[in-house]
C-alpha cells in the first residue's frame, strides 16, 4: 500500500499535509505520534473511509478513490479493521458479531460459519462468551471480539486504531501478544496506531512518526529510536521538555 | 459591514443548499437500495415489527379517544343545525381524510421515528456505521432501506387501523352514550364516504411514511459529536418530521381535493 501526496482538511484545519507513505507487505507497521496528529484520519484514508482532498491511496497500484462504489466494497474485503471502541454491534451477541461479515459477504452455510466462528473465538480465548452481548463485556474482551471479527474473513491487511488504549498493562500485553501470534500464524500486513512507546519498538517491523499532519520519520524501529529529529526523540523518550510544550 | 452581512447570508444559503442536496442524494440512495435486489427480507420484517406491531397500542389508544372526542364535539355542533344524524359521516370523513393519516404519522414519529434516529445516531458515534463500511457492507442498504420499506408498509396499515378504531370510538360515544341511532350513524357514513376519500388517505399515509423514514434515518445517519449530537439529531428528527407532515398534509389536501 502506498499513499502519495495526501492532503486532508477537516473543519478548516489541515489534518494531513502532503503525506507520502509506503506500507510494507506482510509486516507490522506502527504509526505513532501525539493525540490529534492525524493518525486516525490517516488510517481511515487507507481503507477508503475518508477521501483525500488531494493525492492518492494506492493498493497494488490501484487508487482506491478511482474505484466504483462496488469496486471499493470489493477491495475492502481484503481489509480488516479494529476500531478503538471495538465498534461491535450492540444488538448482536459476540457470536453473531463475529459471524456478521461471513453472513454478509460469503456464501458459507450455517455449519461452516459456526465452525469458523468457534475457531476464531477459541484463538482469542472467548469461546465461552459467544452468547454475551457487547455491554456485558470488559474493555479487553471487547477488543478481542473486535480482533476476532476483523480476522474472521482472513484479510490480507488489518488496520488497528489504538487496540490497547485504556487497558490495564496485563490485558494490554495479552492483546499485543495475541496480535503478534496472529501475525506469526497468518502473516497479515498490519498497520497499527499505538501509544505503547517504547514497547512497540520490540515487536513491529516498521515505524511511522506523524506530527502536525506530516510524516516526519519512517523506517525500522532502531532507526526511529535513534533519530536525531528532536520531536521524535522527545516522543520516544516521553520527555516533557523539548519542541512540544504542552503546558 | 455590508460585505460581512452578504458573506453571512451567502454562507447560510450555501449551507442550506448543501444540506438539501445531501438529503436528496441520501433519499435517492435509500430508494435505490430498497428497490434493487437482493432484498433484506428478515430485516424488513424486523423493522415492520418495530414500526407496526410496537406502535399498535399507542395508535389504538389515540384513535379511540380521537374518535370519541370527535363524536362528542360533532354531536353537539350538528345538533345546533338539527343534523346529528350525520355524525357518523362527519366522524368517518374527518378520520379517513385528515386525522387518521396525520395523527398516525405524528404518533409514529414520536414513538418510532425518534428511536430510529437515536439508534442510527448511536451506531454512527460508536463507529458501527464505519465498521459496516470497512466490511464492505453498504450501510444505506443495511440500515436505511429496510426501515424505509418497513415504514411504507406499516404506517398505511396503522392508519387503516386508526380509522377503524376511531370510527368505533365515535360509535361508542354517539350511539351508546348519546343515544344516536346506530343505523343513522353507519348509514350516512356508507353514503358519504367515497372510495376516493380512502384512496386519498392512503396516498397521504404513504407520503408521510416516506417523509418520516427519510428525515429520521438521515438525521441519525449524519449524527455528529457524541451523546449531545444524538440528542440533537433525535429532537430535530421529530420536530422536522412533524412539521413536514403538517405542511405536507396541507399541500396534499390542496392537490388531492
Amino acid at each position: 500500500m502506498r499513499l502519495v501526496g495526501v492532503d486532508k482538511i477537516l473543519d478548516g484545519k489541515k489534518v494531513l499535509d502532503n503525506i507520502d507513505l509506503d506500507i510494507p507487505r506482510k509486516r507490522i507497521t506502527a504509526i505513532i505520534g501525539l493525540s490529534g496528529a492525524g493518525k486516525s484520519v490517516l488510517l481511515k484514508h487507507m481503507i477508503g473511509l475518508l477521501q483525500p482532498d488531494r493525492g492518492q491511496v494506492l493498493l497494488d497500484g490501484v487508487d482506491l478513490f478511482h474505484l466504483s462504489r462496488k469496486g471499493l466494497y470489493e477491495t475492502r474485503r481484503r481489509f480488516g479493521m479494529l476500531f478503538q471502541s471495538g465498534a461491535l454491534f450492540d444488538s448482536l451477541d459476540v457470536f453473531e458479531n463475529v459471524a456478521f461479515p461471513l453472513r454478509e459477504k460469503t456464501m458459507l452455510g450455517e455449519p461452516q460459519i459456526r465452525e469458523r466462528v468457534h475457531v476464531i473465538l477459541r484463538k482469542v480465548g472467548l469461546e465461552e462468551a459467544g452468547e454475551k452481548f457487547p455491554d456485558e463485556l470488559s474493555g479487553g474482551m471487547v477488543r478481542r471480539v473486535a480482533l476476532a471479527r476483523a480476522m474472521v474473513m482472513e484479510p490480507e491487511i488489518i488496520l488497528f486504531d489504538e487496540p490497547t488504549t485504556g487497558l490495564d498493562p496485563i490485558i494490554r500485553n495479552s492483546i499485543l501478544n495475541l496480535i503478534c501470534r496472529m501475525f506469526q500464524d497468518h502473516k497479515f500486513t498490519m498497520v497499527m496506531i499505538s501509544h505503547d512507546i517504547p514497547d512497540i519498538f520490540h515487536w513491529c517491523h516498521h515505524v511511522v512518526v506523524v506530527h502536525g499532519g506530516k510524516v516526519i520519520e519512517a523506517g525500522p524501529p532502531e532507526d526511529v529510536r535513534n533519530s536525531v529529529n528532536p520531536f521524535v526523540r522527545q516522543l520516544v523518550q516521553g520527555d516533557i521538555h523539548g519542541p512540544v510544550q504542552l503546558m | 459591514m455590508l460585505f460581512r452581512v452578504a458573506e453571512g447570508v451567502g454562507g447560510k444559503v450555501l449551507g442550506a443548499t448543501r444540506s438539501l442536496g445531501r438529503m436528496g442524494i441520501f433519499l435517492a440512495a435509500a430508494v435505490w437500495n430498497a428497490v434493487v435486489p437482493p432484498y433484506r427480507g428478515r430485516d424488513i420484517l424486523k423493522q415492520i415489527h418495530f414500526f407496526g406491531v410496537k406502535s399498535l397500542f399507542v395508535i389504538v389508544l389515540t384513535a379511540a379517544f380521537t374518535g370519541m372526542v370527535l363524536s362528542l364535539q360533532g354531536y353537539y355542533t350538528l345538533r345546533k343545525f338539527g343534523s346529528e344524524g350525520l355524525l357518523g359521516a362527519a366522524v368517518a370523513l374527518s378520520l379517513i381524510r385528515e386525522l387518521g393519516p396525520v395523527l398516525t404519522a405524528l404518533m409514529v414519529t414520536g414513538r418510532a421515528g425518534s428511536a430510529l434516529a437515536a439508534e442510527i445516531g448511536i451506531m454512527r458515534i460508536g463507529e458501527q456505521i464505519d465498521s459496516l463500511e470497512t466490511m464492505g457492507v453498504d450501510p444505506v442498504r443495511f440500515l436505511v432501506a429496510p426501515r424505509m420499506v418497513a415504514a411504507l408498509v406499516s404506517i398505511p396499515l396503522l392508519t387503516a387501523i386508526f380509522d377503524v378504531v376511531g370510527i368505533y370510538g365515535g360509535y361508542l360515544v354517539g350511539v351508546k352514550l348519546l343515544g344516536l341511532d346506530a343505523g343513522h350513524y353507519f348509514g350516512h357514513m356508507k353514503t358519504s364516504v367515497e372510495s376516493a376519500d380512502v384512496v386519498n388517505g392512503v396516498w397521504k399515509s404513504l407520503a408521510f411514511s416516506l417523509l418520516i423514514a427519510w428525515v429520521c434515518t438521515f438525521k441519525g445517519f449524519f449524527t455528529e459529536r457524541g451523546a449531545e449530537g444524538v440528542s440533537r439529531a433525535t429532537t430535530s428528527a421529530v420536530v422536522i418530521s412533524s412539521v413536514l407532515v403538517l405542511i405536507g398534509d396541507y399541500i396534499l389536501t390542496s392537490v388531492l381535493l
